[in-house]
């Protein structure tokens, strides 16, 4: 059981949400995620943590409204209580000091990269941040990025802001900087952490995804999350869920994700109209 | 055998009433009815009250077997559940899935006469009986000792533990990773073999007694075990055999194959069969061939039968004889419909274009010379291959123990198969203040097994609390 504290729409179809749960925020590390449940009949579904606190004993998550589960908790108020948040789970992300390192992100990595760039910054590394969105109205948390001191490029399919165009851009940008990242870090839609793995692997630039599999316990049990990696398997929610871009199956994992889509949009007929823009940015593919 | 004794044995083993075939492949009700008091006095009558009762060797509790049956006989069945609970907090489960027929049930002395006493039938009637009272028998407590016992894991060896300790006046907490207590009985065991409801009354039961069960606490992760033992003198580890194992041919990956964990877990876990009600997706798939010859097989097949598939295979490398599975619940099976592939191996995985599994390729085995097991091991016909159209498949080869708690607890000594390393009469691990028991310890074993192990272990713990010695 843990109280929410706090839920709002920060962007469109992009909802923060603060909850009690002072064991998970002491314990937490950047690049963990934890388990969440709406209700009783609700699935169990992973999201990463964005930020914790451990004066208030709280965790915050962003995430994107793109289904049941999602939409559920997006309709949830402060003082609301959920029957499930377990965690922190999976591995943390590898601190240390590379020099200068590039985080990509987009969509809900946009708050889940924040934890990881800021502990990488404290390790004395020079922070790159390159934010994807649709559009300039989708991007958020800036402010917490210029307080790192990091650099801030942004692509946007509309060229509402930073550059015009897609992930593909990401060499131009790369290409830009007097030498290249030492280390490249990219959350957020399967999409984004495929191409930019694609780009950097022509760069030879070390690059870690922070894969986002189906899960359902998060604790290895049930072997839905497997992912290949360098031709083995692994299970994400134990083994990563952060792992070498480069080496991952995305044909595979892209095919993986969208095991339910039928049922999924099924829930929709099934179940009351509701007025949900859905795949904002189309992060979800 | 006095002649005295011999005229009055009734060879006729009670049935238990059960729904037909045809009805049960398509409901998630329980198969079995149990019996009704006359059935059960019937049944308890033939018992022959044995001075030397052997069945009671064959029971890993030895349970005082002919007393129980003979509460019966009189209609106590309050002394009978009474009796029953002295050894075995856990009789409506065990009397379901308890292998009876290579333990209590295979020793009987009426087995020569192919009528042993249906045992584990008479248990669950008691059970039975009791949960249908209005109120259930709280044992006394003893006095309060203020020591603090943490147990991981609220599967049947760490609810034993729990209830064992908190009757001998210790604080008790289990902690339980998923957001429901009762392990394997919870997520693996259907709901027409276990219902639900029994395990959580059971759950309920201990809860009762004073013991405290934190859901969504994943130990290793949420607080280590070094943690824990900071705030608690002494810890349980009964964390099961959970991590599912894959065969590693190609092909594993595509979406349509499954352990048997997953396709299990959305079913009775997170509640699949009453999809959408639940939100959990499962997907109705047409042809299902489960590889594996357990229990865990079974119960993936009878439950693929039941989401209204129309084709479900066993797929099982050995023969019939070889089935690890409990020979009712194969003969269950069988019975609704489920086909049994003998001597198969699958080798490849086949999927379409979009990543969906479409077909299974097979190998053709025969038996050769018995191996470590002193099972015949199956030997791969050479250029046997064939290929059965499929849309999922549920892999039930095994599971090993979830390395998550003995990763991250140095000191703590693991075998080469991942199990942990503990003193089998007493559950000690090498690291002090600390015991384990169940499948974390033997590997995928029994409910009883597992129950036997956490009396043990509570035993053992409760004399350190309370003399200090280890
Ligand atoms: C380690 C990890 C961290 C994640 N962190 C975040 C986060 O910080 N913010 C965020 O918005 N999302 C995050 N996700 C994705 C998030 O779990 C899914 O968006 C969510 O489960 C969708 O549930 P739904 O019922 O609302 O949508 P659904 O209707 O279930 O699905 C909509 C889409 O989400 C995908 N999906 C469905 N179930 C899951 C699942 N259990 N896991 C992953 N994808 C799924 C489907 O393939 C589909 O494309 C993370 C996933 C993982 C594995
Ligand atoms: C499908 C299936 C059918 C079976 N059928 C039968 C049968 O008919 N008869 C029979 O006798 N046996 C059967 N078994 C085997 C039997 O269920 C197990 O031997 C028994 O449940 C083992 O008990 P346990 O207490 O050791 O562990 P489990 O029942 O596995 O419980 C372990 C618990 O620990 C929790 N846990 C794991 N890691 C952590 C952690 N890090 N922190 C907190 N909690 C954690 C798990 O979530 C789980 O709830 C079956 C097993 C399966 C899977
Ligand atoms: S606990 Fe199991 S083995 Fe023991 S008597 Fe009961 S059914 Fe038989
Ligand atoms: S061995 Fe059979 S007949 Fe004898 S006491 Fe046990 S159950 Fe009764
Ligand atoms: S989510 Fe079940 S094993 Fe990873």
């Amino acid at each position: 059981m843990n109280k929410v504290i706090e839920r709002t729409m920060i962007v469109p179809n992009m909802h923060l949400l603060t909850v009690e749960a002072p064991e998970i925020a002491h314990k937490i590390r950047p690049g963990q995620f934890v388990i969440v449940r709406v209700n009783e009949e609700g699935e169990r579904i992973p999201l990463s943590v964005a930020d914790w606190d451990l004066d208030t004993g709280s965790i915050t998550i962003i995430f994107m409204e793109v289904g049941a589960s999602t939409g559920a908790l997006a309709e949830l108020k402060a003082g609301d209580v959920i029957p499930t948040c377990v965690g922190p789970l999976g591995n943390a992300t590898e601190i240390k000091k590379y020099g200068t390192v590039m985080c990509v992100a987009g969509c809900y990595g946009i708050g889940s990269i924040f934890p990881v760039a800021r502990e990488l910054w404290h390790a004395g590394n020079q922070i790159i941040m390159v934010f994807e969105a649709r559009s300039s109205y989708l991007l958020y948390w800036a402010d917490r990025y210029v307080s790192l001191g990091a650099k801030i490029f942004n692509i946007t399919r509309d060229g509402s802001l930073g550059i015009k165009g897609h992930v593909p851009h990401l060499t131009d940008i790369i290409h830009s900087l007097p030498s290249l990242p030492d280390q490249i870090v990219v959350n957020g839609c399967t999409f984004l952490m495929a191409h930019t793995s694609k780009v950097t692997k022509n760069l030879g630039i070390p690059t870690v995804v922070n894969l986002n599999p189906i899960m359902i316990d998060g604790t290895g049990m049930c072997g839905v999350c497997r992912v290949t990696v360098s031709n083995k398997m692994k299970f994400a929610c134990v083994d990563g869920p952060e792992f070498d871009g480069h080496e991952v199956d995305w044909v595979e994992f892209l095919a993986r994700r969208k095991q339910y889509i039928n049922e999924e949009t099924s829930y929709f007929r099934h179940s009351e109209p509701k007025p949900i823009e859905h795949k904002e940015g189309k992060c979800h593919s | 055998m006095s002649e005295e004794k011999k005229s009055r044995i009734d060879t006729n083993r009670r049935d238990m009433p059960k729904q037909t075939p045809e009805m049960r492949r398509h409901n998630f009700n329980e198969v079995a009815f149990g019996y009704t008091e006359e059935l059960a006095v019937a049944e308890a009558s033939r018992c022959l009250q044995c001075k030397k009762p052997r069945c009671k060797t064959g029971c890993p509790v030895e349970i005082d077997i002919p007393d129980f049956i003979s509460c019966i006989v009189k209609r106590d069945f309050r002394g009978g559940i009474r009796k029953l609970k002295e050894k075995n907090c856990l009789p409506a489960v065990c009397g379901r899935v308890c292998p009876q027929e290579s333990q209590c049930e295979s020793q009987c002395i009426l087995k020569s006469k192919g009528a042993e006493v249906a045992i584990g039938r008479l248990e669950r009637f008691l059970a039975d009986w009791e949960a249908a009272q209005d109120e259930v028998d709280l044992p006394p407590k003893a006095r309060p000792t203020g020591k603090r016992v943490a147990v991981v894991g609220s599967g049947p060896a760490g609810v034993t533990v729990a209830g064992d300790l908190v009757l001998l006046g210790h604080e008790v907490t289990i902690f339980e990773a998923l957001h429901k207590a009762g392990g394997v009985l919870t997520y693996g065991i259907p709901e027409f073999r276990l219902p639900k409801a029994i395990v959580a009354r059971e759950v309920e039961y201990v809860k009762q007694l004073g013991v405290r069960v934190i859901t969504d606490y994943v130990v290793g992760k949420t607080r280590s075990i070094d943690e824990l033992l900071d705030r608690y003198d002494a810890i349980f580890i009964g964390t099961g055999a959970g991590l599912p194992w894959f065969m590693n041919i190609p092909g594993e990956n595509l979406n349509g194959v499954y352990s048997a964990n997953e396709y299990l877990t959305r079913m009775n876990l997170m509640q699949g069969y009453q999809y959408p009600a639940s939100r959990t997706p499962i997907k109705r798939h047409k042809k299902v061939a489960v590889v594996g010859g357990g229990n865990v097989a079974m119960d993936s097949a009878r439950t693929a039968l039941r989401m209204g598939a129309e084709e479900v295979r066993i797929i099982y490398r050995r023969s019939h004889a070889e089935l690890p599975a409990r020979a009712e619940e194969a003969e269950n099976a069988e019975e609704e419909g489920v086909i049994f592939n003998m001597l198969t191996l699958p080798v490849r995985y086949i999927g379409d274009e979009n990543g969906w599994l479409k077909e299974i390729e097979c190998l053709k085995m025969e038996l050769g010379e018995p191996d470590a097991s002193g099972r015949r091991s199956p030997v791969e016909i050479p250029n046997s291959n064939f290929k059965m159209e499929m849309d999922a498949v549920v892999c039930a080869i095994g599971n090993s123990p979830n390395p998550l708690v003995p990763s991250t607890t140095p000191g703590l000594e693991t075998t080469r198969r991942g199990t942990l390393v503990a003193d089998p009469e007493t559950g000690k691990t090498t690291r002090e203040r600390v015991w384990a028991g169940g499948d974390i310890v033997t590997g995928a074993a029994t409910v009883i097994l597992a129950m036997g192990a956490g009396r043990k272990a509570a035993r053992s713990i409760h004399e350190y609390l309370t003399t200090g010695k280890q």
